[in-house]
């Protein structure tokens, strides 16, 4: 009986200074050595693990960018300051990155889009622009269900009572998962510091968009006209700016006679959109349910 | 240990008495880890690896240091100092348990520096499972059946810890398959995720039932 315990405790004890022995030796004898520098980038990033790079979370990055397989300024959300850092970290020269934001390009929406069909699916764009494009009218415009807004990481996205995702500005960091996850484009980046877009994504001939829409843009070429620094341009009847050239005089939001240009500072010509929060999203969901 | 006999072992661990669906086993992997078929292929490898392995080392350590006989190691160091004692003295195999749990830990801890070492992609594909299945009861499972209950020999042992393993797999991608199918299916609100998941299980459990009838 005595010699049982002393047996038992004997063993146990044995087995577990044991592994303990072999696996102390083994972590150091096998310790697999990781590139510091690695360490290094992850500091220098927001640690949001947003996937926006295409890799998966900041270590995924992190590591592609010590490899070479990744650009130093391939992480939108850092921006500059962690792009610049990074290359410091690599002994690389940092091309200049842009700072973007990401705007819908569209102002139909619920109010001022036709629709063809009232859509009773799953509530994502995605899956009702599998049913002929989508139910809106327009093959362009926004579906408003608000994927992009499901989708972005850093809750910038909002969507109107309009049902047309409003960015909040502040939050954006230019990421473009939602201009990725966007089924029909009408998401865009454009730079940070110009305020003025033109609220359409529609190529179609004017009359075509003015029957389904009444804030689309029907190429009329008055803002191409108009606008003083020749910044405007029409291609595919639908007008693009120049941001090197534009001067953000606003004169086209005036004279745009359908008032698809917007200022993005103001939201002019739009009434204040009535801001909504996600749980705006909740009670279409509800409502639909 | 003829062949015939193996391969009954192996059959029978696999369908017949599948460690999932019969046993009831490592449940918790059954169902934590079948929602995608990538992820459950990679839980069925990492769980086949461990319980070979397990199988084998935990075969070696129940016949040489727990039963009472006279090759225990534990009895033969007493025996140095005095030649009185007996093997029956040392019948330690209630220490089973506690002793492969031991034994497992740190075989799967010791088994996943040396892959991340010597070969980085299998590390990778192993992944996160392989750290999850230290405590897994399936493993401590298969070990127990191939010592206490079956008293196997060291090759039927390893035979029945790969084919249950094998075993185990099937059941799991078998049920990831039908996960995934059971994302899109209309199921009432209240079911909805693990209740009919489970329901899944039992039926599934039901249906490997028929393999019982398997005559050679």
């Amino acid at each position: 009986m005595k010699l049982t315990i002393i047996g038992a405790v004997l063993l146990l004890g044995i087995l577990g200074f044991l592994f303990g022995v072999i696996l102390a030796f083994i972590a150091r004898k096998f310790a697999v050595s990781l590139d510091e520098r690695v360490a290094k980038v992850l500091e220098h990033l927001p640690g949001i693990n947003c996937g926006a790079c295409g890799y998966p979370g900041c270590s995924g990055y992190a590591k592609a960018v010590v490899a070479g397989a990744a650009p130093v300024n391939g992480c939108a959300p850092g921006g500059k300051p962690s792009a610049q850092n990074i290359g410091k970290i690599m002994g690389q020269e940092v091309s200049d990155t842009k700072d973007m934001v990401a705007v819908a390009k569209c102002s139909g929406g619920a109010n001022n889009a036709k629709t063809k069909y009232v859509y009773k699916g799953l509530f994502d764009c995605r899956a009702a622009y599998i049913l002929a494009n989508g139910p809106t009218d327009c093959a362009y415009g926004c579906i408003g269900l608000g994927t992009c807004v499901e989708d972005c990481p850093f809750g910038a996205l909002e969507l109107s009572d309009n049902c047309i995702p409003i960015t909040d500005y502040d939050k954006c960091t230019g990421c473009g998962i939602c201009v990725r996850n966007c089924p029909k484009g009408v998401m865009h980046l454009l730079p940070r510091d110009q305020l003025i877009y033109i609220a359409c994504n529609s190529p179609e001939k004017g009359g075509v968009v003015r029957k389904i829409c009444s804030t689309g843009c029907i190429c009329c070429k008055i803002c191409e006209k108009e606008c003083p620094k020749d910044a405007i341009e029409i291609r595919d009847f639908l007008a693009y700016i120049d941001y090197e050239k534009c001067i953000q005089c606003g004169i086209c939001i005036e004279k745009c006679p359908t008032k698809c240009i917007l200022d993005r500072g103001t939201g002019i010509p739009l009434p204040e959109p009535a801001r909504v929060t996600r749980k705006r999203l909740k009670e279409l969901k509800a409502a639909q349910e | 240990m003829d062949f015939g006999n193996i391969m009954l072992i192996a059959v029978s661990a696999i369908l017949v008495n599948n460690i999932v669906l019969a046993k009831f086993l490592g449940l918790c992997p059954f169902l934590g880890v079948s929602k995608k078929l990538d992820a459950s292929l990679g839980m069925g490898m990492a769980v086949i690896f461990v319980m070979t392995l397990a199988s084998a080392v935990t075969w070696i350590i129940y016949e040489y240091f727990l039963l009472p006989i006279p090759k225990n190691f534990i009895f033969r160091f007493f025996h140095l100092f005095d030649p009185s004692v007996t093997p029956s003295m040392f019948d330690l195999a209630y220490l089973e348990t506690i002793a492969f749990i031991l034994v497992i830990a740190s075989l799967v801890q010791l088994v996943e520096m040396v892959v991340q070492r010597i070969s980085p992609p299998l590390y990778e594909a192993l992944g996160i499972y392989l750290p999850l299945i230290t405590t897994n009861c399936a493993i401590l499972g298969v070990a127990e059946l191939n010592t206490m209950t079956n008293h196997y020999s060291f090759i039927a042992s390893v035979v029945h810890g790969f084919s249950a393993g094998i075993g185990f797999t099937l059941a799991l991608i078998l049920m990831s398959g039908i996960r995934e199918k059971l994302e899109l299916a209309d199921v009432p609100p209240s079911l909805k995720g693990l209740p009919i998941a489970f329901m899944v299980a039992g039926l599934m459990s039901l249906a490997f039932l028929g393999f019982s009838g398997l005559k050679f």
